[in-house]
């Protein structure tokens, strides 16, 4: 591609994801209505549509307040690193056959590493508005990411085996017959609740936990700074549903639909999953979700990497 | 794990529920009689004003939102001259209503009181007054106290006896 067409394409789709992530607020608002048996957003426009207008007009104009007490640069830079990282990541992600923007041979590496370093926005919101409750969310933010960064990279491992590549549009290429989700089962399972953690969604969203933290990393967080953590949150959401669609449920294969289409099928269906998972569960407490991700998932991850490997190398 | 699946399963099924929201603005939700809304004075059966400005109402406020300045007509039949509610304060308490001796002041059904200017959230006698009797239809203080005043000598009220002479020699 020239560079005139990537000048086009990546406006373009920062604007996509842009509406999205708005789109997404009003979807789960709605979402979560209806499974709490109440309509949800319904008045501004139709199906109150028109609420995620609403919404953003209301956080630009809201009083964007830097605390006289927070660590000033880091508090501004923030909220900006995970909304940079997560937008990266998303040029290495094949939409659709001919539609992506960068095709790096180690794309999932990529992933991998910016997802991680999103990390950093939230430690250092935490750290920079030194507010015990914000500094609480930030270290459980580390502490989090850390040991469900190991097993998410790890169930990965299974899904590159099988495609004998990092690039993401190959592994999309080798499910052409079969879903890694039929092979790689554990691994997609054991991906989707770090993906969770990683996004930290509920029902793993210690660090914001707000009947404990009172908004955790963001409590100190006003205006449009605070939107944008939100905006991270959507966004990462977003690309952990299409991280899942190309690596275990075949991207943009599908019948008679047009591929791109298929892409968005799937990754609206894993959002709306995330959605009625945060309707069900309740939080878990801290230390629980250490011990499940390190004295369960990292084990059931290394099996289902053996095992993996074990099978493939038989079946040369 | 399968209680889990079940859980989320359950959930799912909620998409077909019944809606328990109330759409507000088209559908109204029931409210009962007795239920405490905005404040009115009202009248007694002949047209005339109940409340006899006893002030009982604004001293049982909690909130103290109630102002008001007695005065007496050429009659000495007392009446409020102005009585204002601060809205913006009211609690919906009831305790004036409990407190009037009248059936003066009396809470009503309606709760639709939403202002953009806060200062239109004090109502003044004349917002106040409505033309009816309200809750408690047929209750007239003066026919029934025995106080006079204009129109209504000693002994004309209801279940009264006409005074006594004491200088009179007859029994
Ligand atoms: S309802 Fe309660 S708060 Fe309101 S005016 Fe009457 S006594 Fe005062
Ligand atoms: S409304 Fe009732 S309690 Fe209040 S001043 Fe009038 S008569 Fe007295």
């Amino acid at each position: 591609m020239s560079t005139l067409q990537y000048l086009i394409l990546i406006p373009g789709l920062i604007f996509v994801l842009m509406s999205v992530a708005s789109g997404l607020i009003w979807l789960e608002r709605r979402l979560l209505g209806i499974w709490q048996d109440r309509y949800g957003p319904n008045r501004v426009g139709p199906f109150g549509i028109l609420q995620v207008l609403a919404d953003i007009l209301k956080v630009f104009t809201k009083e964007d307040w830097v605390p006289p007490f927070a660590d000033k640069p880091v508090f501004i830079i923030a909220p900006a690193i995970i909304v940079v990282t997560v937008l990266i990541t998303f040029a290495v992600v094949p939409f659709g056959p001919r539609a992506g923007l960068a095709d790096l041979n180690i794309g999932l590496l990529f992933f991998l590493a910016m997802s991680s370093l999103g990390v950093y926005s939230v430690a250092l919101a935490g750290w920079a508005s030194d507010s015990k409750y914000s500094l609480l969310g930030g270290l459980r933010a580390s502490a989090q990411m850390i040991s469900y960064e190991v097993f998410m990279g790890l169930s990965l491992m299974g899904v590159v085996m099988l495609a004998g590549s990092f690039n993401l549009r190959t592994i999309v290429l080798a499910q052409k017959h079969m879903w890694n989700i039929v092979p790689q089962f554990l691994g997609f399972i054991i991906f989707m609740i770090a993906g969770i953690a990683e996004t930290h969604r509920l029902p793993f969203d210690l660090p914001e936990a707000e009947s404990e933290l009172v908004a955790g990393f963001h409590s100190e967080y006003s205006g449009m700074k605070f939107g944008m953590f939100f905006l991270g949150e959507y966004f990462g959401i977003t690309l952990i549903s299409a991280m899942m669609t190309t690596l275990f449920l075949g991207g943009w294969f599908g019948p008679v639909l047009p591929p791109i289409v298929w892409f968005a099928v799937k990754t609206l269906a894993f959002i709306c999953f995330f959605i009625l998972l945060r309707a069900t569960l309740p939080r878990p407490r801290y230390d629980q979700l250490m011990s499940f991700g390190w004295k369960a998932m990292f084990p059931l991850s290394l099996v289902n990497l053996l095992v993996t490997g074990g099978l493939i190398l038989a079946g040369r | 794990m399968l209680a889990l699946l079940r859980a989320l399963w359950l959930i799912l099924l909620h998409t077909f529920k019944k809606r328990v929201t109330v759409q507000y603005p088209e559908r109204k939700a029931y409210v009962p009689p007795r239920w405490r809304g905005r404040i009115i004075l009202s009248r007694d059966p002949d047209g005339g004003e109940r409340c006899v400005a006893c002030c009982l109402c604004a001293v049982a406020c909690p909130v103290d939102c109630i102002a008001l300045q007695a005065t007496e007509d050429k009659t000495g039949r007392r009446y409020p001259e102005t009585f204002r509610i601060n809205f913006s304060r009211c609690i919906f308490c009831g305790y004036c209503e409990e407190a009037c001796p009248t059936y003066a002041i009396q809470l009503t059904t309606d709760y639709e009181m939403g202002e953009y200017r806060r200062a239109n959230l004090v109502y003044e006698k004349e917002d106040l007054l409505i033309s009816g009797q309200g809750k408690y239809p047929g209750y007239n203080f003066y026919r029934v106290a025995g106080l006079e005043i204009g129109g209504k000598a000693k002994g004309e009220a209801e279940n009264e006896r006409p005074p006594v002479d004491v200088r009179g020699l007859l029994p």
